[in-house]
C-alpha cells in the first residue's frame, strides 16, 4: 500500500452477490461510482495491490453456472483480464475443484509481485506475478489435520491471511478449523488457538475446530493480532501461541469483521452482531465499535449510521485506508455501504440498495 | 466429413470469438466428453466456464443431446453421433 504522504485519491470497491461496483474521490466524502461490473456474478474477494507504481485491483469473481475465476484491472475496472487457463487451479492429483476465492491479500511493499489467496475448499495459494497465477499451498493442503477440518455455514474456507511483513511468519485463519501458524513461509503449519472457546463441540477448548471469523494483525506491535470468533473476540501478544478474551464492553461478542489500524498500536474496529442464533445488529441498531487499547475498552461508534437496521456485516464486508486519521468502510448485506473518514467517528451512506455486500476494499492511490 | 456441432447460449459466446455453434469434425461416435474437449480446444476460458479442473461439468451448465440433458443419460460418457447437435443451456437457478 502506498504511503499517505502519496496519496492522491481513493478507491473504493464494493464485491456484492451480483456483481462489483468502484468508486473513487479525491475527499472520500464524495464518490463516483462505477458498475456493476461482472454483473450476475459474485464478488466475495477483492485485493486492491498499489505496489509498483500502479493500482491493480483483483476480484475473486464467481458465477453461479460458470464458476470461480480471478480477473485484474490495472485501469480502475475499465478493462478486466483473465489468465487463459485461469489463475487459480487445483493440481490433478488433489482431485479437488475450486469453488470460491474468499481471500485476495497482496504482500508487504518488500515482496512486490507477491499476493496471496484464500479459498474453498480449504486451501492458501500464493502468486509472484501479480495475482495472475497462483500456486497450492501442499503444506497446507496436505495437513494431517484437514479431514477433521469443517465446514461453516458459507463453506470451509481459509479466508483470512496475515502475512508479516519483515519475517516469514504467515497466519491463516479458517472456518472451521481455527488458526493456523507457519514460521518459514507457508511450509509447515501448526494449529494456533489456544484460548479461544469452541463451545459447539464436545470439548469446548480443542487444539484446532474453532469456528474463527476473521483475524487481522497490529500493524504496530509484532507478534499481536486480533480475532473475531463465532462468538468470542480475542487479543493475542505473543504471536497466537496464547490468545485471551478482548469481549468485555462490547454488547456482544459474534460478529465477522475484525479491522486493525494501518499504522497504530491497540486500534481494532469490530461490527457486533446480536448472537449465532439471532444474526443482526444488537437490539437492531447498527453500531462499529472500536478500541484504541487492544481491547480493554470499546467506544460505540453510530453517528451516521441508520437507527434500526437488521441486516448483517459480513467478514470481508469492511475494510480500513491507510490515510491519516485512516477511513473506515463497512457494507451490508442490504446493499447499504458507509464510509468514514475519521476513523469511524463519523459514517455517511456512500451506496444504498446494492446487492448483498460481501467484500469491501478501500485504498488511498496515487493519482486515480 | 460430418460434423457435430455444439450450440452455445448468448452469454458465452463472447468466450468462443462471437460463434454461437462450434463444430467438431467426427467420423464416427463420440463422446460428450470428447466432443467438449474438441470445440473448446482453443478457447480455454470458455472450457473453464462449462467445466472444472477435475472434467467434471458445473452443476448449473446443462448439456442437451436429442432434448434429454446429460446427466439423465450417460453423463459426460453419453455418445453422440454425427450429424447430431449438442444444446449447451444454463439451468435454471438463482436468484
Amino acid at each position: 500500500m502506498v504511503g499517505m504522504a502519496t496519496a492522491e485519491s481513493f478507491v473504493l470497491a464494493i464485491g456484492t452477490k451480483k456483481g462489483l461496483w468502484l468508486a473513487t474521490s479525491q475527499d472520500r466524502r464524495d464518490w463516483s461510482f462505477t458498475g456493476p461490473h461482472f454483473l450476475m456474478s459474485e464478488v466475495p474477494s477483492i485485493g486492491i495491490d498499489t505496489r509498483d507504481g500502479r493500482t491493480r485491483i483483483m476480484v475473486g469473481v464467481r458465477n453461479e453456472h460458470w464458476g470461480p475465476t480471478v480477473a485484474h484491472s490495472d485501469d480502475l475496472g475499465a478493462t478486466w483480464s483473465e489468465p487463459e487457463q485461469g489463475a487459480i487451479k487445483f493440481p490433478e492429483d488433489t482431485g479437488a475443484a475450486l469453488e470460491r476465492i474468499w481471500q485476495i491479500y497482496p504482500d508487504a511493499d518488500s515482496r512486490p509481485g507477491v499476493v496471496w489467496a484464500g479459498a474453498e475448499p480449504i486451501s492458501v495459494w500464493k502468486s509472484t506475478d501479480g495475482g495472475e497465477h497462483f500456486e497450492l499451498n501442499r503444506g497446507l493442503w496436505d495437513h494431517p489435520h484437514r479431514s477433521e477440518w469443517g465446514a461453516g455455514y458459507g463453506g470451509a474456507a481459509a479466508h483470512s491471511i496475515v502475512v508479516h511483513p519483515a519475517g516469514e511468519t504467515v497466519h491463516v485463519a479458517m472456518s472451521t478449523g481455527g488458526v493456523y501458524r507457519s514460521l518459514d513461509g507457508g511450509t509447515s503449519w501448526e494449529a494456533r488457538n489456544k484460548g479461544i472457546s469452541a463451545y459447539f463441540m464436545p470439548d469446548p477448548n480443542p487444539e484446532f475446530g474453532q469456528c474463527v471469523h476473521k483475524i487481522a494483525a497490529d500493524h504496530a506491535v509484532d507478534g499481536r493480532l486480533y480475532a473475531q470468533n463465532h462468538h468470542g473476540v480475542y487479543r493475542t501478544d505473543d504471536n497466537a501461541d496464547t490468545w485471551t478474551s478482548i469481549a468485555d464492553g462490547l454488547p456482544a461478542d459474534f460478529g465477522f469483521v475484525m479491522l486493525t489500524h494501518p499504522r497504530r498500536e491497540g486500534t481494532a474496529w469490530v461490527v457486533p452482531l446480536k448472537a449465532d442464533g439471532e444474526r443482526i445488529p444488537p437490539d437492531g441498531e447498527l453500531a462499529v465499535h472500536r478500541t484504541d487499547d487492544a481491547g480493554s475498552t470499546w467506544t460505540r461508534l453510530s453517528s451516521g449510521l441508520p437507527t434500526a437496521e437488521y441486516n448483517s456485516v459480513l467478514r470481508d464486508a469492511a475494510s480500513v485506508d491507510t490515510a491519516e486519521p485512516a477511513g473506515v468502510y463497512f457494507g451490508t448485506r442490504g446493499g447499504s455501504v458507509y464510509a468514514s473518514a475519521d476513523e469511524g467517528e463519523k459514517f455517511r451512506e456512500v451506496a444504498a440498495h446494492l446487492p448483498d455486500v460481501l467484500c469491501v476494499r478501500a485504498a488511498a492511490v496515487a493519482g486515480a | 466429413m460430418p460434423d457435430i456441432t455444439v450450440v452455445l447460449p448468448g452469454v458465452l459466446q463472447p468466450l468462443a470469438g462471437g460463434q454461437s455453434v462450434l463444430t467438431a469434425p467426427a467420423d464416427g461416435p463420440m463422446t460428450v466428453e470428447k466432443l467438449l474437449d474438441s470445440v473448446t480446444s482453443g478457447y480455454a476460458v470458455l472450457a473453464r466456464r462449462l467445466r472444472d479442473e477435475t472434467g467434471a461439468l458445473r452443476r448449473f451448465v446443462n448439456v442437451y443431446v436429442d432434448g434429454d440433458e446429460v446427466r439423465r443419460l450417460r453423463g459426460l460418457d453419453t455418445e453422440v453421433v454425427p450429424g447430431q447437435e449438442v444444446l449447451i443451456i444454463q439451468s435454471v437457478a438463482g436468484g
